[in-house]
């Protein structure tokens, strides 16, 4: 089986301090890979390095594309990595602001990558516009109110209907559950978690909240200082962490 | 003659400009970047227009100007004196005898012929900067050919008023290739825009842009297939002249919300008037509104 993505020794500098450095690790379809550590860990850089937001100094983000086949992303030309990233690749921001835009109606962001790949047909759009905000559970009423007037929770929703309206097949999430109050963080975690299921999707979760990861994640990388210290299957490093800061970050997590 | 080298600007920036609008006129639709100058006129009054007529007028042309279709508005009259005193031109309103035209947000009804240029003022000649702040990211966009931003506006058009309701400076593609703003003429003139025998020139001053339409551009206004464009004016004729093809202004005329629907090219008004159409404001042929 042909990994989706599979990354080789990305490394990322910012002037003498590292980003992150030397991270390899291959993703196949269908599967949830969570990326843990603390603030400043390089979990962020290895993402946007990952998503084309930052050239790496040194790797290779080798993408198994529709049409071409298994093709480096990061060598590969600007206008066929941006049409990647929006068609086959989606990206979860931390802050639903950054990725939504918050002077256009529900419908017109959903709409936005449709009208992108070339949609010109504007019943179709708004039609599955009202389809997507049903999928993530926002009222269709609301499909021509601005981002402005929703709840931070929904906010956050209307993003990933946004970004998930042209079925991706791999989707970059940084923190999504970040900001949330904990009743919202368990709806969304559970919206998130049946979109993956059902659309066979792949996925790369940066967090630092262990919970989020032991929902979604099949597998897990730990990384601290801009390294992987651990990866294994989700289950196991959270239960048996080896490695002194894996046991520190698993120790760390309130218990009520 | 005065003291000004021709045409106000000297030779070297002329020269300047006239490189932008030959590279504009080769890359149609593009936004040729240049070094805007100082001009004796606040931005947003056609400084860019000006700059470019003073770049394509020589002493044997004819010169016109017209604001929203008219000649003897402020911005159009002081300009054409600008020119007058500057470049000692000959003058004119008519249409038919310009050979170079300044416009500010029109274009004439008489349809122009292969040895006039068109000029127009643009105040914002980048489309998409109301829907993208960022000008690096735009620069990127169009390069990238990446115009699905533009076809939100129109979506948001739609859903909020059921149709689109953008009626100037209504965006087009050139070639198939560039997105750009036609400058704010209403939609009314956007079929006009392609397969136009004259040459058109558009200058930005203060944005500092210059793009132009070589003679027979495909010229296309974007929509959505069950929303198709439509040019649109005030479902009227013309008070004056009777006119029903021409695009018309909406005048006040008494405190009593008496008001009068006439033709905003006031030489092809004043033409038909003269070749005996009379229109039905006109003193002796009022009929009860």
């Amino acid at each position: 089986m042909t990994p989706l993505l599979s990354v080789h020794g990305i490394t990322k500098h910012y002037g003498t301090h590292i980003g992150c450095a030397d991270v390899s690790f291959d993703l196949y379809p269908g599967e949830v890979m969570g990326i843990v550590g603390e603030s400043g860990s390089g979990k962020s850089t290895l993402l946007n390095c990952m998503a084309g937001h930052l050239a790496p100094d040194a790797g290779a983000v080798v993408f198994d594309t529709r049409t071409d086949g298994p093709k480096d992303t990061v060598t590969m030309s600007e206008p066929e990595r941006r049409m990647l990233g929006r068609t086959d690749w989606a990206f979860v921001h931390q802050h639903a602001r950054d990725g939504l835009r918050m002077g256009v109606s529900a419908g017109g962001n959903v709409g936005e990558r449709l009208m992108a790949v070339g949609e010109r047909h504007y019943g179709d759009i708004r039609n599955r516009a009202t389809d997507w905000l049903d999928r993530v559970e926002i009222d269709a009423g609301r499909v021509d109110d601005r981002p402005t007037t929703f709840s931070g929770g929904m906010q956050q929703r209307l993003q990933i209907a946004r970004n998930l309206v042209t079925g991706p097949r791999l989707v970059f999430m940084d923190e999504p559950t970040g900001g949330l109050d904990v009743s919202v963080q368990a709806r969304l975690l559970d919206l998130l978690r049946g979109l993956v299921r059902d659309m066979g999707l792949s996925a790369i979760i940066v967090t630092h909240d262990l919970a989020v990861v032991r929902l979604l994640a099949d597998r897990l990388m730990v990384m601290k200082s801009g390294r992987v210290v651990e990866a294994g299957l989700t289950d196991q490093v959270l239960d048996d962490p080896q490695h002194a800061y894996s046991q520190l970050l698993v120790s760390s997590v309130l218990q009520v | 003659m005065t003291d000004y080298n021709f045409a106000y600007l000297d030779e070297q920036t002329k020269r300047m400009i006239r490189r932008a609008i030959l590279k504009g006129l080769a890359i149609p639709g593009y936004q040729v970047p240049f070094a805007s100058r100082e001009m004796p006129m606040p931005y947003g009054w056609g400084t860019g227009g000006v700059q470019v007529s003073a770049a394509v007028l020589t002493p044997e042309d004819t010169f016109k100007v017209i604001d929203q279709g008219a000649d003897d508005t402020t911005n159009a009259v002081s300009i054409r004196s600008f020119f007058e005193r500057t470049a000692g031109v000959e003058t004119t309103t008519d249409t038919s005898a310009a050979s170079v035209i300044q416009t500010r947000h029109r274009i004439p009804e008489e349809p122009l012929k292969e040895d006039q240029i068109l000029v127009y003022q643009v105040p914002i000649p980048e489309p998409l900067r109301f829907l993208e702040p960022r000008e690096s990211e735009t620069r990127k966009m169009h390069s990238l050919e990446e115009y699905g931003l533009m076809h939100v506006k129109l979506y948001e058009d739609i859903s909020r008023h059921g149709h689109i309701a953008t009626s100037y400076a209504y965006p087009v593609k050139v070639e198939g290739r560039y997105v750009m703003d036609p400058s704010p003429i209403p939609k009314f003139d956007n079929p006009k825009l392609g397969d136009m025998a004259a040459i058109q020139l558009f200058g930005a001053g203060r944005e500092q842009r210059i793009y132009a339409l070589p003679p027979y551009t495909q010229v296309v206004s974007l929509d959505f297939e069950d929303h198709p464009f439509e040019a649109s004016k005030a479902d009227q004729v013309c008070g004056l002249c009777g006119a029903e093809d021409s695009y018309l202004d909406e005048v006040i005329i008494d405190d009593a919300g008496g008001r009068l629907f006439c033709c905003s090219d006031t030489d092809y008004c004043l033409g038909r008037r003269n070749a005996g159409h009379q229109g039905s404001s006109l003193p002796g042929n009022e009929v009860a509104a």
